[in-house]
């Protein structure tokens, strides 16, 4: 069944997950149905990927029906990788919330945390899995939707001022895309993104082309927090619940990167732009940008969690630089990042939520000498934090190296410089926690606490373990890595 | 005795036994004396295999071992050369010394946090033998970047504003130059050279003009901000709120050495002395160097804190070595090589004396030093040799490598190091003279008291090794004979 309804089931599951995790209403059931479901998406997702290593690519038609009318979901190297990091995340998440969730949620609302965890799941794999341009729009809404109100239960009512700004930015990002699709479906009378990108030399005049391009990279860019888009990012990881967080920030930007690739080389080329500015030229200043100022930003953060919000901002600065340097090393670096900084984030917020179950506090001057009390937490914390820097036998210093190589085959020797000039930045940001965690006497509120929970470190320690792992046996990551920028640069001749 | 699987078993051997001995030391931390033993056995163990692997290399072995294909283009893997050996078997041997003299010390002062410090530098041994034997300059550029990591919590120590400043100044200084220069410097040479190994006569001829070489010369040398090249050295008196064995592992052993290592190895195994000196891309770094060692020299001068002085005089001392291997001549490289041994073992003796005086007496300036020669003799026979030594007077260890530099630069027609070479050894005089005479002729204000026995202990043996090395010269020369073979 795998085999042949497998791009479907991977969507499927989670969201039947949402839905009797909704009904069932008692939070441990709930969280059981969703921790099911999740599983079996990612058993799905790997299968998925295994058929793409053998056959190229798999393609499903919803209902039977042929693309130009149905839906068509199409799985090759590029997001068959996306699938498998987003449901392994869900599962480690899920493994990590149970604990985490009931001392942060009150417990009528804990099964419409997961729910709502779910459906955002769903959303995300599904703009990952399709292959029509109108789809995504569905699912990009399914998951935002669903992320406003993970961000609402965050424990601070400030969570509520940081949903709305997210809802406010996240609709006009919506918005924009749906438009951008919808002059593409004007100029070509189709929904298909294989399809469109048929008809495209068809199209008499580039302008409708341009300005389709235009929408759907801004749409997507708001989603995927690119500098200066970036402003709803920081809030809604700081205050929604630390679960919440761990999930988002491991892969909802990291899907609408994957988007962002699909469109620029499989639609629209990374050549097309406005005037003589290509989109290549815009994303690799905004993408520098982004590594100097929100690291910079990240530096003065007492908040943990604004701290490492910040540095999301700036490593997917990293991997939209990656993208526009478009040569076969970069998009690899690029798509190393997109795993690699998943797997250490999710490490880092793990690490944050742990602190904040046991000290409850997130904020950097109370938490001195907490690696005394709780030596696994500060540990993972700082694997995840020398992964950011890229210190080598880390896996951040092999997506590094990967977009050095690629930046200096380009012929931008200056952007090779600048990689590692604001890689010193996260020295930076990353040594002002660790001075605080580890070479400072524990303070009153640190003394007395315990370790994490046995299974809140576990999924932590699997994380920062696979951050030393790809750091130092990179072999299987570069090559899933290396397909899919070859499948994206041979994407459109 | 060499053997093939032999060597790999005793190369693996020189980066387990460090590992097991910090994993030891974390479980043994409520139980000080089993730590100790601990780290007391791990440096006696990996002082065993070096020795054996000494053996083997000057038999003509070069034993090799393959630890992981991290990524395309990119492997770990270990290949001892004779360079890399000499630094290995100076590092694994101070590596006793140094234990046992921090056991002294930590427990002759009370320190906090022993188990963090032992356990920072079995770490630290770990990089500084995977760094010595490192194969390619992947392999070189992790274990440098753990060295510098793991060096941090021992120069933060303390724990007070003054030491947390200084190692912020130290990580930045050392991470900061190491990304910025060090990282692109080793992907050039990589994609230029298409390989990262080292191999003997480089693997850049042809490959780059001579504009194109002095930049990634350049980059290495400032990248590999351990060896603290002006401007990139103040990190090095900004350490010195450390302990005193942390100085003496910085200053002698691991840090700064790796430093230089990192610049002779690049000299000789990427760039080739042939292609460097065909292209005179390496003349500029002659100036830099030389610049460095009399400005430093001119500081230690005026500098009255002892430790501020000794870490001036380091400065200078390692632009010694980086002076020769910019004069890229066999004789050079010979001295050079030679140098690093002696300054390591020099240098070890007078900070462990440092450490001495500031135990028993708590004392830290110059101008506290009278009459200190009769109180602490033993110490102040220590320091005095490894003074000597750091002028070049024989019989010291500090007159071979300095003669034979001495010997390349005028062989080169060089007027300008030989220049820097006899100046400095005049104000190398000048500096160290002083608290000679100070110590040993200005009246004494105390009663005899010494250091305790295993501080004492550690710098009289590293005093007579100072010497022996100028009277037995044999294995580092040896070894530092055989470098441009490979």
């Amino acid at each position: 069944m795998i085999a042949v309804h497998g791009p479907v089931l991977v969507v499927i599951l989670p969201l039947f997950g949402a839905l009797v995790a909704a009904l069932v209403r008692r939070p441990l059931l709930a969280w059981a149905v969703s921790l099911i479901a999740a599983i079996g998406s990612f058993v799905v997702a790997v299968a998925l990927l295994v058929q793409v290593r053998a056959e190229g690519v798999v393609s499903y038609r919803i209902g039977g029906w042929a693309p130009e009318i149905g839906i068509e979901y199409r799985v090759d190297a590029v997001n068959g990788l996306i699938l498998v990091l987003v449901t392994a995340i869900a599962v480690l998440t899920l493994v990590y919330a149970r604990r985490s969730v009931l001392s942060e949620i009150i417990p009528e609302r804990i099964a419409w945390f997961y729910a709502m965890l779910m459906l955002c799941l769903t959303g995300l794999l599904g703009m990952a899995v399709t292959g029509d341009a109108f789809n995504v729009f569905v699912f990009l809404e399914i998951s935002s939707l669903s992320t406003y109100v993970l961000i609402a239960l965050g424990r601070d009512r400030r969570a509520l001022v940081a949903a709305y700004q997210y809802l406010i930015v996240g609709t006009i990002g919506a918005t924009f895309y749906v438009i951008g699709v919808g002059l593409l479906y004007l100029a070509t009378g189709t929904l298909n993104l294989g399809l469109i990108v048929e008809r495209l030399p068809e199209i008499a005049s580039p302008r409708a082309l341009i300005a389709a391009e235009a929408f759907i990279v801004v749409g997507i860019a708001l989603k995927l927090a690119l500098f200066p888009l970036h402003a709803w990012l920081p809030n809604a990881y700081a205050y929604a619940p630390s679960s919440a967080t761990v999930f988002l920030a491991s892969t909802a930007t990291k899907v609408a990167v994957y988007l962002l690739a699909r469109y620029i080389f499989g639609v629209f080329g990374v050549h097309l732009g406005i005037g003589s500015v290509a989109i290549a030229s815009v994303l690799i200043v905004l993408s520098l940008a982004a590594m100097f100022i929100a690291s910079a930003a990240a530096v003065f953060q007492n908040d943990i969690k604004r701290l490492l919000a910040f540095s999301s901002v700036a490593q997917v600065g990293y991997i939209t630089l990656g993208l526009a340097l478009a040569n076969q090393s970069g998009i690899t670096g690029a798509f190393l990042h997109i795993v690699n900084h998943a797997l250490m984030k999710g490490a880092a917020f793990m690490a944050v939520g742990a602190i904040i179950y046991r000290s409850g506090t997130c904020k950097l001057d109370e938490l001195s000498g907490i690696g005394r009390t709780m030596p696994v937490t500060a540990a993972a914390l700082t694997i995840a934090g020398l992964g950011l820097i890229g210190v080598p036998g880390t896996s951040g210093f092999i997506s590094k190296y990967y977009l050095v190589l690629g930046a200096f085959e380009a012929g931008f020797w200056w952007v090779a410089l600048l990689i590692v000039a604001s890689s010193v930045i996260a020295v930076l940001y990353v040594g002002r926690m660790m001075e605080v965690i580890w070479f400072r006497e524990p303070n009153q509120r640190c003394r007395g606490l315990g370790e994490a929970p046995a299974e809140m470190l576990a999924p932590m320690v699997v994380l920062a373990g696979m951050t030393i792992w790809f750091g130092l046996d990179a072999e299987l990551p570069a090559s899933l890595a290396g397909a899919a920028a070859h499948v994206l640069l041979g994407a459109r001749p | 005795m060499s053997m093939g699987l032999g060597d790999s078993v005793w190369l693996a051997l020189a980066l387990i036994i460090p590992a097991v001995t910090l994993l030891a030391i974390l479980l043994l931390g409520r139980r000080p004396n089993l730590r100790e033993a601990a780290t007391l056995s791990g440096a006696i163990l990996l002082f065993i295999t070096v020795a054996q692997l000494l053996v083997d290399v000057l038999a003509g072995a070069r034993p090799e071992l393959h630890l992981a294909s991290v990524a395309p283009g990119l492997t770990l893997a270990l290949r001892i050369d004779p360079l890399g050996m000499l630094f290995g078997v100076v590092a694994a041997t101070l590596w006793v010394a140094n234990s046992v003299y921090s056991i002294g010390y930590m427990r002759g002062n009370d320190e906090p946090r022993q188990t963090m410090f032992y356990a920072c530098f079995a770490i630290a041994i770990f990089s500084t033998m995977g760094l010595a034997f490192a194969g390619n300059l992947f392999t070189l550029f992790v274990f440098y970047e753990i060295l510098s990591l793991s060096t941090y919590p021992l120069v933060t120590h303390k724990q007070n504003p003054a030491a947390m400043k200084a190692g912020r100044v130290y990580l930045i200084t050392l991470i900061g130059a190491s990304m910025i220069l060090l990282l692109p410097a080793i992907i050039w040479t990589g994609l230029v050279a298409g390989t990262l190994d080292f191999k003997a006569g480089g693997i850049l001829d042809g490959k780059l003009g001579p504009v194109a070489l002095s930049i990634l010369l350049a980059m290495f040398v400032f990248g590999a901000a351990k060896a603290a090249v002006m401007p990139l050295h103040r990190w090095l008196p900004a350490a010195m709120v450390a302990p005193t064995p942390v100085s003496a592992l910085l200053h002698a052993v691991a840090v700064v050495k790796a430093g230089v290592f990192t610049i002779l190895k690049v000299v000789v195994s990427i760039f080739g002395i042939e292609t460097l000196s065909k292209t005179g891309s390496a003349d500029w770094l002659v100036y830099v160097a030389g610049f460095t060692i009399i400005a430093a020299s001119v500081v230690a001068l005026r500098a009255d804190d002892l430790k501020r002085r000794l870490a001036y005089s380091t400065i200078g001392q390692l632009s010694y070595i980086v002076m020769a291997a910019a004069l890229v001549s066999p004789l050079a490289v010979l001295g050079a090589a030679l140098h690093i041994a002696a300054h390591a073992i020099s240098k070890i003796t007078l900070f462990f004396a440092a450490g001495s005086i500031y135990t028993a007496e708590h004392v830290t300036k110059v101008s506290q030093m009278n009459g200190i020669g009769r109180r602490m003799p033993w110490t102040m026979a220590a320091f005095a040799i490894g003074a000597l030594s750091m002028i070049g007077l024989p019989p010291t260890a500090g007159f071979l490598g300095k003669w034979f530099m001495l010997g390349a630069a005028s062989s080169a027609a060089n007027w300008f190091a030989v220049g820097v070479i006899v100046v400095s050894t005049v104000l190398n005089a000048a500096y160290f003279l002083p608290i000679l005479t100070a110590a040993y002729l200005k009246p004494a204000n105390g009663p005899v008291k010494e250091a305790p026995l295993a501080m004492v202990v550690a710098l009289s043996a590293t005093a007579l090794g100072t010497v022996m090395l100028f009277f037995f010269p044999e294995v580092p020369f040896r070894l530092a004979s055989a470098i441009l073979g490979g």
